[in-house]
């Protein structure tokens, strides 16, 4: 029976998230639309709601075509790498508290893991590979360009991104995603108590995921797509599913460690049942991902793209000092207090 | 055979054979990618032995970052076929083959193959040593002296990288 609500959990998961990030693209592009004064995709259904349909149908329909010289088994499995990893990192992050269903009482997070934050830290570093063997594999000028300069980024960017969750981990004394969100039940939220983590970061999410103004790997003025570049058809829109779903899980991510998780403030206090309790706290969790999402989005219309030099000082020079440094308060506040 | 050793015997059979297959490849990338899978395998060695920190660092440190800078270095200076790298001299793999026979049969004897097939308990605390909070602690207290000269001579290693890298450059 354990097994039963364990898959059934990740059916649910995965469907609903592949749902989302379909709807996160079209929210990516009213949204642009709407910061630039035009209309947007509004043609397929109401408003626009069937454009992720009709959008994979075309992905699917289109030709794969592979360049003569490329390598064909690295081209093929760049974006699976891609998107596997963008997939299973949702395992470990708590999307609501416990929940009584037809006499089961079931965990809301597919993996209850002893290592927590460490395997989405080890999963992301592996999302480097995706992008890296792209441009390597198409052997053609611009991927590889895109292809170079991502694994300089991501591994630059992995070190703050990492040494920004210490202050956390330190103040929970636990490794465990649903420790930390219970930790920040009512308004303890870790974004108040750790603001400086909680700015490295973000910062460091928007450069893992590649989204403007970090999106150096695809810049499409001087590299045409970056690493994609030789990618058409499904392969494609595998890649692109993978950028859209790593930002969902990036904006999940934040919200558990930062803005609270599932936690809804004063949701005791309105007299429900515990059921309804734990569905309003999952529908909670939902609504902060699709805030950060949009989040993301308005960034990419907000701030120019920044130049590579500017890139790697900011990841050395500044994000990780100011990481460790927070590291050094929170470390003196715990002893002091 | 209960489901652990079954689990067991397919994660050492592809480890094995990923390994094999690392050092067969004629294409250095391929080789790369093969050692990646054969540190998979390891981790989930180490996961069947309740050893998760280990598990999730093979995989974070290696596979996550080690493994990628060997990718980057074996692409940027592009090496083409690997046969016209092949050794020469044939008193360097008489050598090499005596060893590895030498390694082989240590290994057995470790094993004790040659007495009877050597099943090892596992440590019933392996539970608990395994976690991120015995290592730790255990790290910071039992082992603090070698844990912070490890640090230093890291640190030692990092300031010499940037020492002889700015000297090319200069």
């Amino acid at each position: 029976m354990e097994l039963l609500i364990t898959v059934i959990k990740i059916v649910a998961v995965m469907g609903v998230m592949l749902g989302c990030v379909a709807y996160v693209v079209l929210l990516e592009r009213r949204l642009s639309a709407a910061i630039q004064n035009r209309i947007g995709p509004n043609r397929v259904g109401w408003q626009g709601l069937l454009q992720p349909i009709a959008d994979v149908v075309k992905l699917i329909m289109k030709e794969d075509i592979v360049p003569t010289k490329a390598n064909r088994f690295l081209h093929d499995l760049a974006p699976l790498i891609s998107i596997g990893v963008a997939m299973t990192t949702f395992a470990i992050i708590p999307f609501g508290n416990r929940i009584s269903l037809f006499g089961y009482d079931i965990k809301l997070q597919i993996a209850d893991v002893n290592i927590g934050i460490l395997y989405i830290l080890a999963l992301t570093s592996l999302g480097v590979y995706g992008l890296t063997l792209s441009g390597w594999s198409s052997n053609s000028k611009y991927p590889l360009l895109g292809c170079i300069r991502s694994s300089a980024q991501m591994i630059s960017y992995e070190l703050s991104m990492g040494v920004s969750i210490i202050g956390i981990i330190m103040m929970t004394e636990s490794l465990k995603l649903d420790k930390i969100v219970e930790m920040q039940a009512g308004w303890h939220w870790n974004i108040i108590l750790q603001p400086i983590g909680f700015i490295t970061f973000l910062v460091a999410s928007f450069a893992e995921t590649n989204r403007l103004p970090f999106d150096l790997p695809e810049a499409e003025p001087e590299l045409v797509a970056g690493f994609h570049t030789e990618y058409s058809g499904m392969k494609f829109g595998l890649f692109y599913l993978a950028e859209y779903s790593n930002m969902f899980v990036a904006s999940a991510l934040i919200t558990t460690l930062y803005l609270g998780g599932w936690q809804v403030p004063f949701v005791h206090s309105l007299g429900l049942s515990d059921f309804w309790i734990s569905i309003v706290q999952v529908f909670g969790f939902f609504v902060k991902i699709v805030l950060m999402v949009a989040f993301f989005i308005i960034i990419r219309w907000t701030i120019p793209r920044f130049r590579y030099d500017q890139l790697m000082n900011l990841g050395w020079k500044f994000m990780l000092p100011i990481a460790i440094l927070n590291v050094l308060i929170t470390g003196l506040v715990i002893l002091l207090i | 055979m209960n489901f652990e050793v079954i689990f067991f015997l397919i994660v050492a059979a592809s480890a094995i054979a990923s390994a094999i297959l690392m050092i067969t490849q004629q294409n250095p990338i391929k080789g790369v990618l093969f050692l990646i899978v054969n540190f998979f395998c390891l981790a989930l060695i180490y996961l069947i032995l309740h050893a998760q920190f280990i598990a999730i660092i093979q995989i974070l440190v290696y596979a996550g970052a080690i493994m990628v800078l060997f990718l980057f270095v074996i692409m940027l200076l592009n090496l083409g076929d690997e046969t016209k790298l092949e050794d020469k001299l044939s008193y360097k793999k008489t050598i090499a083959y005596l060893l590895s026979g030498v390694v082989l049969l240590e290994i057995l004897i470790g094993l004790g193959l040659p007495f009877g097939v050597n099943t090892m308990p596992t440590n019933p605390k392996a539970l608990e040593i395994g976690t991120v909070e015995f290592i730790g602690k255990s790290l910071y207290t039992e082992y603090l002296l070698p844990f912070e000269i490890t640090s230093i001579l890291l640190l030692a290693a990092i300031v010499g990288v940037i020492v002889l890298a700015k000297k090319k450059f200069q």
